[in-house]
């Protein structure tokens, strides 16, 4: 069996803000990169599917993402939990803006595509876009069944179907029966990933990561105009910096709202 | 047709709210609106989905009487070469991930989800969402034309809901989508709890900030000596550390007590959703850039032990 385990290093902003001269993005040094969440529990799913299988040397996980250079960061965690193998499709958007879905989509297609992946697991979004919109592409393209934001999945490849819990909203689950091979977009929650030992860290540093050409240039799903900060509005009013003035005026605003 | 496809949702047998909301949003874009339902049994939705505004319900019969995603591409494919509008709408909704993003890739279309603004600039259209954990705002440019509409999902609870009956003539039509490869079987309810958060006048509500799954028994004590309820954003659910019948926001419970205090919340969009419309919202985080702070009347950039220390002191 193999699983493919698609990843993002996804971008987060801390405290201060700027945007790029270019007016299309957040200045880069104000972003610090890390593993997407969703996609940490993705890949926890995906080797604990593929360890209930049995022998490793004939099932694997390969982790595969579409970034630049600074992406292969995600990747080596990635293979330190566990993945056997991982794959980087250069893309890298430059200052045109955050990437769009389906350039993103194309391009994890070209490292799917000839690995006859049994199943697809991607996160059912980055942290940083919140699109929810990549894996749901990437299984258009690949042709494979798909089912979105799964909180429980079961395989029965001999009968070539899996059972996947669909989280909706309010919490009530739908289950659902999807045909293999099939791509799901799992929600956090999903599992509690693992952490990497200092031993698989320093063996996954040396693992090579394959490398592969981007997709060429053809028409995403949108362009990025402009990125701006927006106005604060109607802004809370703050209680001051001392905790026990904080206290005694957010007891006093409870007590005049309940009363 | 050249005007908005509207997608219906809806659960169960009845319509969702953001179906309204979605005619709305069409309806500001301007030209004909079409609502398309899409169920086994169509024609009781479709009646509901007549709403002020509309021109054309469409009543397809299709599939089963639940959301599979295979039904839902097979029929509005079929549609969009029919009727070539500009734009589909659909909610930024579990069942539109499913299937929304993979119609745009098989038209070609442009697309955008979580859109909180939209916009008609000649040919195009402009989606305003957000990045980065909602701290800055961007304009997305959606190219459209007919056959190749701008495929996009709209946030829940931004548009009004369109309220009164419509005057639409309702279509009704039947399409063969063949079998689905992702199949419903059953729906499972969360498991009932003996906590009802959103009966609950004041919410003590608690989320990442807190750190560690020890720390949850303070802010239990904490919230049981002030008199509230508490409840939790989503993290602390995931952890393990809180059952979900306490977690607020789009996949927990929707609450409107008369406080919502929240205590180390950042305030990501799906927590927001279930709790802005909160009578007095009082927000507590370390991050003076935090959303929370958005949607918060009262707040303070504090340490939420600092605060804990002296509110134990106080109740």
């Amino acid at each position: 069996m193999r699983v493919l385990s698609c990843i993002k290093q996804v971008a987060v902003l801390g405290e201060e803000v700027e945007i790029d001269p270019g007016g299309r993005d957040v200045d880069p040094d104000y972003l610090e990169r890390s593993l997407n969440e969703w996609d940490a529990c993705a890949l926890e799913e995906a080797l604990r599917i593929v360890e209930a299988v049995g022998d490793r040397a004939e099932n694997e996980v390969v982790a595969v993402t579409a970034g630049d250079e600074e992406s292969e960061e995600a990747l080596r965690r990635c293979l330190a939990m566990g993945a056997d193998r991982a794959k980087r499709v250069e893309l890298d958007p430059g200052s045109s803006g955050p990437s769009d879905p389906l350039t993103v989509a194309k391009a994890l297609a070209r490292a799917i595509e000839g690995e006859s992946a049994d199943l697809v697991l991607c996160g059912v979004q980055s942290s940083d876009s919140v699109q929810a919109a990549t894996g749901t592409m990437l299984a258009e393209l690949l042709g494979l069944a798909r089912t979105a934001v799964v909180t429980k999945v079961s395989l029965d490849p001999a009968a070539g179907k899996a059972m996947a819990h669909r989280e909706l909203e309010g919490g009530l689950i739908d289950v659902v029966e999807v045909d293999l091979p099939a791509l799901l977009t799992i929600q956090t929650g999903i599992n509690e990933p693992r952490y990497a030992t200092l031993r698989a860290i320093k063996q996954a540093n040396l693992k090579e990561i394959e490398v592969l050409a981007g997709p060429s240039e053809s028409a995403g799903a949108f362009r990025v105009r402009r990125m701006f900060v927006p106005d604060k509005g109607a802004s809370a009013e703050l209680l001051g910096s001392d905790p026990a003035e904080v206290a005694k005026r957010v007891s006093e605003i409870i007590t005049a709202r309940l009363s | 047709m050249s005007g908005v496809l509207v997608v219906a949702e809806h659960l169960q047998g009845k319509l969702r709210d953001v179906t309204r909301e979605l005619v709305t949003a069409a309806r500001e874009l301007g030209g004909p609106v079409s609502v398309v339902v899409i169920a086994r049994e169509p024609r009781p939705l479709a009646e509901g989905a007549n709403l002020e505004g509309v021109d054309e319900v469409l009543a397809v019969s299709a599939g089963r009487d639940e959301f599979e995603n295979d039904v839902y591409q097979a029929v509005l494919e079929g549609i969009v070469a029919e009727k070539s509008p500009e734009a589909v709408l659909a909610g930024f909704t579990v069942s539109s991930m499913g299937y929304a993003p993979a119609l745009a890739a098989k038209l070609g279309t442009s697309f955008a989800s979580d859109v909180f603004a939209l916009a008609r600039e000649g040919e195009a259209l402009v989606a305003t969402r957000a990045f980065y954990g909602s701290k800055v705002h961007a304009e997305l440019e959606l190219p459209t034309k007919p056959g190749t509409p701008a495929v996009v999902l709209l946030r829940p609870t931004v548009w009004a809901p369109a309220e009164g009956a419509g005057q639409a003539v309702i279509t009704e039509t039947t399409v063969d989508v063949g079998p689905s490869r992702a199949r419903h079987l059953e729906f499972v309810e969360a498991p009932v709890s003996d906590v009802d958060i959103t009966t609950a006048d004041f919410l003590l509500s608690i989320g990442r900030g807190i750190g560690e799954r020890e720390n949850v028994e303070r802010f239990a004590r904490l919230a049981e000596k002030m008199g509230a309820t508490l409840s939790v954003s989503r993290p602390l659910v995931d952890a393990g550390w809180m059952p979900s019948a306490r977690q607020v926001g789009q996949s927990g419970k929707t609450v409107k007590p008369k406080v919502y205090l929240a205590l180390g919340i950042s305030g990501a969009v799906q927590h927001l959703a279930g709790m802005k419309s909160s009578g007095t919202i009082i927000a507590v985080n370390t991050d003076p850039e935090a959303a929370i702070f958005g949607v918060a009347q009262y707040g303070a950039v504090l340490d939420v032990f600092e605060l804990a220390g002296e509110l134990e002191k106080l109740y």
